[in-house]
């Protein structure tokens, strides 16, 4: 038999198949065999493409063209028109909001152009349910050769120099990290890979696992070999069960190739990996607190030193990773650490991926040089701001992280930028926001977030967060003073200094940042008891226009709690005090009599 | 599943397997491979263009050609379907008119492994805005 044809890709990522991404997959296997086409035409499920915004994605190999939002029903259409005729189904094409006209080639996307692709580099580009093709696309290349051709020192020398830094948010030297761990001599040690993702708005371990989970099993391998380990660990938050399977039928998959396991390779090195699931807590991203979840211990960090690398996961020596930092490992082995270093800045080397979310047009997973700025992430690639609103500011590193504005536009992201601005690189969510969101409110909610997530065990976390959140609220609600916002700032300082673990020592970031960005704001809120986003809702006041009102009773008939008055034919009159500004009246007034103020 | 016990082992599984996703990685950078685009809109496949791309997908493969076969839309060279462009990297891009099954074979034989040119090129009319 000769090879396909065309290939199809269907995502099959958690956001494409929730919108039915893999019947569009089985039906499009039965129709393909009805037509005596299957030998002609593979269909493969791959991980995530990025552009989650329009999933589900299929793309049609080998002419790169890129459909968009494909439902079920569309399948027969695609067979038809693309490939018995040749002719793209114009309706499926994405269309740039920008420019208004179809893209008929994935290449030409502005999403795609800037991309460069190291971590996601098997993403969309294999099935990762099968092996095979993983091994077809250079995989465990890296560690066969590490295993054959490098010791374990020559190894970590190779990641020190490719200048890899932690892509879980804290940036530290990953060669560095496995040096410490390979220096503390033990019987056993271990490998752990952190995939207890917990930023809200950040899913790119979970594509990764998803896409390309063997990547990582096999930069786990390698790790294994440079620090003396024989076991691995993944650490992976049970709310991600399609990772889950995935990892499974990888490592059971591995196994049976002998890439897992007893003598890999014929070289007498032993390494085997195990998932241990974790309840979805944001401190269990922290590497201490991550440990002794594992060991079955409440999730709670502990003093540093010792590091997990002299004493870690039962006391033993433990390097642990991120999902994304493993995911780059075998492309620096195989293309060398000068081809990893010469991309990026001087000191944040190679890609970061991120994922856009709030209010941009192309919500979804990117992955770019370091360097690259805002304005490109933002504006070339995120295609801008939804509804043509205004940019107003971009919170990176999630509720660690802070938030910023448009005069940062044109900084080159990267570690030490970030947090010279403020904020940090965190594990790359990038939560952006428009001219409608109310800063305090946003400050608000990443606080709700951590002390929701505290673990408790320090009071400056516990104590400190809880008042800072009832703080903001208080601001919300129309009742802050203008000590309320030096208290802001004295409290986040202090929690900043005193608390035990990275998210005690984050957590006031937002807060400290939007309060220096966007001090008007809340001096507004405070001062004049407004909020111009017309988030808060206390500060909003519904008001009728006396000009404008014909008396028709809409607004008094529509309100849930009677609190509008007024006769036939005259003006009407909101009640304030009993008023809960639920919008009702102004939605049903067909004068345009009723203002926000 | 026989398990992989040595580097070259592995080395070995991956070139055989590498054909299965060859049209992938080839569809990732056109320009390195020849690529031949057939015109299949209703007027060549009138004439006949099926029968020329399902040539041409088998014969690269066979004669171990790495090239890239797809389908596009009219070329406007209605009076000489099925027309076939050529892409061969580093040259200009040449159409071929009146191509059937004997004439696949002459372009693949002569023009792309040997870089001859042939009767019934259609002098190019037009630029190309995405070049």
């Amino acid at each position: 038999m000769s090879e396909y044809k065309m290939h199809m890709m269907v995502c099959g990522g958690t956001g494409c198949r929730a919108s039915e991404s893999d019947t569009i997959v089985e039906k499009m296997k039965k129709e393909l065999e009805y037509r005596n086409l299957d030998e002609d035409v593979q269909v493969v499920i791959t991980g995530c493409f990025g552009f989650c915004e329009k999933g589900p994605i299929v793309k049609m190999l080998p002419d790169n063209t890129f459909y968009t939002e494909v439902k079920p029903d569309n399948v027969t259409e695609i067979i038809d028109e693309h490939i018995i005729k040749g002719r793209k189904v114009q309706s499926l094409l994405y269309v740039d909001p920008n420019k208004g006209q179809a893209e008929p080639d994935s290449k030409h996307m502005d999403f795609y152009k800037k991309q460069i692709r190291i971590a996601l580099r098997n993403c969309g580009f294999i099935n990762p349910e099968v092996v095979d093709e993983y091994i077809a696309a250079d995989g465990y290349e890296a560690l066969g050769k590490v295993l054959a051709d490098y010791t374990p020192e020559q190894t970590i020398d190779i990641i020190k120099q490719s200048g890899l830094r932690g892509r879980g948010g804290g940036g530290f030297p990953t060669g560095l990290k496995w040096q410490f761990a390979a220096q503390n001599e033990a019987d056993k040690k271990y490998v752990v890979c952190n995939a207890d993702e917990g930023d809200p708005g950040a899913f790119m371990d979970r594509s990764i696992l998803e896409g390309d989970p063997h990547s990582v099993l096999e930069a786990m391998a390698i790790c294994g070999y440079t620090m003396g380990s024989d076991e691995g660990i993944i650490y992976i938050r049970a709310e991600y069960p399609l990772a889950i399977e995935r990892l499974h039928i990888a490592i059971k998959q591995a196994r049976e190739y002998g890439l897992l396991g007893k003598n890999i390779l014929g070289t007498g090195f032993d390494f085997d990996i195990t998932l241990r699931y974790g309840a979805g807590a944001f401190v269990c991203g922290e590497e201490t607190a991550l440990i002794h979840s594992m060991e079955g211990l409440r999730g709670e960090p502990t003093v540093k030193p010792p590091f997990p690398a002299e004493s870690g996961y039962n006391g033993k020596p433990t390097n642990v990773n991120n999902v994304e930092t493993f995911a780059n490992i075998p492309a620096i082995i195989l293309k060398g650490a000068e081809w990893f270093s010469a991309i990026g800045t001087e000191k944040s080397k190679g890609t970061k991926v991120f994922a856009l979310a709030g209010k941009i047009n192309n919500v979804g997973l990117i992955e770019v040089p370091m360097g690259t700025t805002l304005r490109e992430v933002i504006f070339e690639i995120g295609g801008g701001i939804k509804d043509g609103k205004k940019f107003k500011a971009v919170q990176t590193g999630g509720p660690s992280g802070g938030c910023l504005t448009e005069k940062h536009l044109d900084t080159p992201i990267d570690f030490d930028n970030l947090l010279a601005a403020g904020s940090m690189m965190g594990s790359g969510g990038m939560i952006v926001m428009d001219e409608d969101d109310c800063m305090v409110a946003m400050a608000k909610f990443y606080l709700e977030f951590t002390v929701e997530e505290s673990c408790g065990k320090c009071a400056p976390c516990r104590i400190g967060n809880k008042r800072l959140h009832e703080t903001l609220d208080k601001i919300t609600e129309g009742k802050g003073t203008l000590h309320d916002l030096e208290l802001l700032k004295n409290m986040s300082n202090v929690i900043k200094d005193t608390s035990l673990c990275g998210l005690g020592q984050t957590s006031p970031n937002p807060v400290l940042s939007m309060l220096e960005h966007f001090y008007d704001e809340f001096l507004g809120h405070v001062s004049d008891h407004k909020c111009e986003a017309g988030q808060c809702k206390s500060l909003l006041k519904y008001n009728i226009i006396e000009e404008e009102c014909v008396g028709c009773t809409a607004c008094a008939r529509v309100c849930p709690v009677g609190c509008i008055s007024g006769e036939k034919k005259e003006v009407h009159i909101i009640d304030q005090s009993i008023c809960i500004k639920c919008g009702a009246c102004m939605d049903k007034c067909k004068f345009n009599a009723i203002e926000l103020i | 599943m026989a398990k992989v016990k040595t580097l070259a082992d592995l080395r070995k599984m991956k070139s055989e397997l590498q054909s299965k996703i060859q049209l992938r990685e080839n569809a990732e950078n056109p320009e390195s491979v020849v690529q031949i685009r057939v015109g299949m809109a209703t007027s060549g496949i009138a004439s006949g263009a099926k029968e020329v791309y399902h040539y041409f997908t088998e014969e690269m493969a066979k004669r171990n050609i790495n090239g890239l076969t797809t389908q596009v839309g009219d070329m406007g060279y209605c009076y000489a379907e099925p027309t076939v462009e050529v892409l061969v990297p580093g040259k200009d891009p040449i159409v071929f008119g009146y191509v059937d099954v004997k004439k696949a074979d002459q372009i693949i034989e002569k023009y792309i492994k040997q870089g001859e040119l042939l009767d019934g090129i259609i002098p190019p009319n037009y630029q190309n805005i995405n070049e």
